[in-house]
């Protein structure tokens, strides 16, 4: 990005620590913004990113440092003050009204109350202008429901520019996006700076960073690790400072493909939550392979982990395992088949936060002879078991007895590993296993899984992120408005190719056919 | 003004908050009475010997708590599993209509056999009144505080057409009343001339059932991961709607309990004024125990013994007695703050 760095610094920390109980989220952290520049904050999970952007928005107050705007300091805990100083939140999940109108929702909250009426012609000739002025189309008499992630992203950019922000703040604004959508949002965020804005582009990807900011400021376990000049270092470099030790690359064998575990086929079912509903599913998974599932959230993906854990039934299409056509189908059916489960929600839906270790690692077999009898729990066993997984895995956590909640995301995900993999699984499904994890954790998941292959699970690996699943995955099948494409082999496609099937092109010749191998087409 | 959430608390403070809570509760009481006008030192030594001063207070008090045992039971167990039930009440009543059908004489045989007989049959009518409720939270995903609730009502106005037709007592002078219990079907006394019967053992007894069920048994446990959190459960291969189902079924039972002890240890014969909130009480019973089943004991007895020392009070002190009512909801007040303190803390601004 062109350097225009050398402007007026319009935005100003200093010193901002943060502490909750013993836990230092934020370590006395400084830096300037200067108008017309990119600055990335960069950082793994939990080094302290979006504390400290809580504590610039008035969201938290500060055990000590300034926050000024403009030569003005902002009063601590004022979430209005942010909104007054012209800086503007674009945050990972989008603050939209999906019943509403682009233009309703852009005007919403910036009308006075009991102020009889609204000038929407106005507001309509200033949002097309603005969306004029940085290329952001979009139909201001659109509804929000109909439209795309990327168009939704583009809403809520606009909605901060109605608002006069001259500070932009973007949370990990990739992380919904195709490829595609990535670099029309760069270059959006160039038109922006090109008018004198600033912008704080908050992220965990290296190559973001390095397309987009005149500078990249590093995190790392609430200290500001790194402060460096975007031309003058590489992504080596900050990968080393952001995770603090060089971490190395799985090493990936040759994958043993044995016989199909798992198959569905043709398999319909309604969609979870606001995710896309499945149509005509093919998915075949063999032993030995891990079939790495890429696309953009909410296209289908939580409803096919829901009905492979056996929480979703299909309302069309047949389930086979081991050739078996399955009749009756639920979590039970698919713990008695032996398929090990990560759920893609660990808070939710995968741990029982208010109860304890011992008592969440038995869920799944509480029934069986080893756990109860006569309807009454051996919880002497259940300990051991407890005990076996937290050695086994490596479990962070103070005794058996505490509460996961208490846990940190990565020994949650370590519980639920131990979980999913006792008793061998013969296919494991892996729905988002490394999501908000660091990057110990993340590598400590890969290996179990590989660990998982190597001995001949079947393994369905759901991923947002495609680096993930180009990496580790032997097949891969692209998952979009609930329809899942031909499988391809490790290196087939390339990420444009991906990246043209996550967006929803390229399915028609591969829906309502049994699979084919691309590699001929490809 | 806002909450942060906090580290997991001490054993110091879990201790420390509930003493407080207390504490709290006898100030703001001690106000209420002055501004009624009387000395509050004194009008709480009134109280406490009036619910545990002598031989008969205690009595009275614990002849109290039998029914609030029940209820508080009942309610722990249904709230630990979120199942809201608000019909304690109707399902105490549910058990006293069943201990009238099968104890004035439809069944003759001896006591041994008798009270077992209407102990199975009342909990199974009290079960049965919550198992409606149960099917459409889990089939329609009907709110159960709304049925429940309502069919208290429904449930009184049905005991009062049972006692002006078939159950009426033909020598009750045209009261709405039953007829009296055989003999055999009678809960025995425990001292002989005092009303504290063999329905508070049965209570004991039932705490510490529920405390096994709920700690040792593969239902308890079920139950504690539904009420925790029931999509992760579900996800485990819990049966969610079965679980519920099978804890609206204990809970009822429970409720009903406390008819067959109102009914066959107190009064001996149904009218509709035997339970004066039971079943409503037992909510704040069982939220004070912090749904423990042995706090249940205690609470029940706590809150006993200031309805008890309170009417007590009121006679000699000229205080009102609705001060107990003041006093119980108060501790229910301060209860709860102080659980709430424990996790989280108050940030002023």
């Amino acid at each position: 990005m062109t350097a225009q760095s050398n402007g007026e610094v319009v935005l100003n920390l200093s010193g901002i620590t943060k502490t909750f109980g013993p836990l230092i989220a934020n370590d006395a952290i400084s830096f300037s913004l200067k108008q017309g520049e990119v600055i990335a904050l960069l950082g793994e999970n939990g080094a302290g990113k979006t504390t400290l952007m809580n504590i610039l928005f008035g969201h938290y107050v500060a055990d000590s440092g300034t926050v000024t705007a403009f030569g003005k300091e902002l009063p601590k805990g004022d979430p209005q003050a942010a909104l007054d100083a012209r800086i503007g939140m674009v945050h990972q999940h989008f603050t939209l009204a999906d019943n509403m109108t682009v233009l309703d929702n852009i005007a919403l909250g910036t009308q006075k109350l009991f102020w009889p009426s609204f000038d929407r012609a106005k507001a309509r000739q200033r949002i097309v202008s603005h969306a004029e002025d940085f290329g952001l189309s979009v139909n201001p008499d659109a509804l929000i429901a109909d439209l795309s992630v990327g168009e939704r992203q583009r809403v809520e950019i606009l909605k901060a520019l109605y608002r006069d922000a001259r500070i932009l703040i973007l949370d990990e604004p990739t992380a919904v996006l195709t490829p595609h959508e990535t670099d029309a949002l760069f270059r959006t965020l160039k038109m922006l700076v090109a008018k004198g804005l600033s912008i704080i582009f908050i992220s965990h990807k290296l190559q973001e960073v390095m397309a987009v900011s005149d500078r990249v400021l590093v995190l790392r376990g609430g200290k500001l690790v790194g402060e460096e000049r975007t031309a003058e270092t590489d992504r080596k470099a900050l990968a080393g400072l952001m995770v603090g030790e060089e971490i190395k690359p799985p090493q990936i064998s040759e994958p043993q493909t044995g016989k199909t575990v798992f198959r569905l086929e043709n398999v319909s079912a309604k969609g979870v939550g606001t995710g896309a509903d499945l149509h005509d599913i093919f998915l075949d998974l063999k032993a030995g392979e891990i079939t790495g599932l890429a696309g953009v959230s909410g296209n289908g993906q939580a409803a096919l982990a829901a009905l492979i854990s056996g929480t979703l039934s299909p309302t069309k299409g047949r389930i086979h395992i081991n050739g078996e056509t399955i009749g009756s189908w639920s979590p039970r059916h698919a713990l008695a088949h032996k398929i090990g489960r990560i759920p893609e929600d660990r808070h939710a839906v995968g741990m029982i936060g208010d109860m304890s270790v011992t008592e969440n690692v038995v869920s799944e077999r509480y029934l069986s002879n080893r756990f109860s009898k006569m309807g009454f729990l051996n919880w002497g066993a259940a300990r051991r078991f407890a005990e076996s997984i937290i050695h086994d895995f490596d479990v962070k956590c103070p005794s058996p007895e505490a509460r996961v909640r208490l846990l940190s995301g990565g020994n949650m995900q370590k519980l639920i590993l131990g979980r999913a993999f006792d008793g061998d699984p013969q296919m494991i499904l892996a729905s988002q296993p490394t999501r908000g994890l660091d990057v110990g954790a993340v590598s400590y998941v890969h290996a179990q899984l590989l660990k998982a292959r190597a001995r001949g699970a079947a393994i369905l690996l759901i991923s947002e992120d495609l680096d993930e699943v180009m990496t580790l995955a032997d097949q891969i099948v692209v998952m979009s408005k609930g329809r899942l494409s031909a499988p391809s082999r490790r290196g087939a496609r390339t990420i444009a190719d991906l990246g043209t099937l996550m967006a929803g092109h390229g399915f028609e010749s591969a829906s309502n056919t049994a699979p084919k191998e691309p590699d001929h087409a490809a | 003004m806002r909450l942060e959430p906090k580290p997991a608390p001490s054993m110091a403070v879990t201790l420390l908050y509930p003493a407080m809570a207390i504490l709290a509760t006898f100030v703001i009481a001690a106000i209420l009475v002055m501004i009624a006008g009387a000395a509050p030192l004194q009008v709480f030594g009134l109280v406490i010997k009036g619910a545990v001063g002598s031989q008969f207070a205690l009595v009275e008090t614990l002849t109290r708590a039998t029914p609030l045992i029940f209820t508080g039971l009942a309610i722990a167990v249904a709230f630990r599993a979120k199942l809201w039930n608000i019909g304690a009440e109707a399902q105490l009543y549910a058990g006293a209509v069943m201990t009238i059908i099968l104890g004035t004489g439809a069944i003759a045989a001896p006591a041994g056999i008798l009270i077992p007989i209407i102990i199975v049959g009342a909990m199974t009518a009290g079960a049965l009144l919550l198992l409606g409720p149960a099917i459409l939270k889990t089939r329609f995903g009907v709110d159960e505080v709304v049925t429940t609730l309502l069919l208290n009502f429904i449930f009184l106005l049905f005991v009062s057409l049972l006692l002006e037709g078939p159950l009426k007592d033909p020598m009750g002078l045209g009261w709405p009343q039953s007829e009296r219990v055989v003999a055999e079907a009678r809960l025995p006394r425990i001292i002989q001339g005092k009303r504290l019967h063999y329905g508070f053992i049965l209570a004991i007894f039932s705490a510490i059932a529920v405390w096994l069920i709920m700690a040792k048994s593969v239902l308890g446990y079920e139950m504690r991961a539904v009420g925790h959190n029931p999509e992760a459960a579900r996800f485990a291969g819990i049966p969610v709607n079965r679980v519920l189902v099978k804890t609206a079924l204990l809970s009822g039972g429970l409720a009903a309990l406390a008819g067959v002890s109102e009914v066959a240890g107190l009064k001996g014969n149904l009218t509709l004024d035997i339970s004066p909130g039971y079943g409503y009480t037992g909510i704040v019973v069982a939220m004070l125990a912090l749904l423990n089943p042995l706090g249940v004991v205690i609470s029940a007895i706590f809150v006993a013994g200031i309805f008890v020392g309170a009417d007590a009070m009121s006679r000699s002190a000229g205080v009102p007695s609705y001060i107990s009512d003041v006093m119980v909801a108060t501790a229910l007040l301060s209860m709860v703050t102080a659980i709430m303190l424990t996790r989280f803390r108050i940030r002023w601004r």
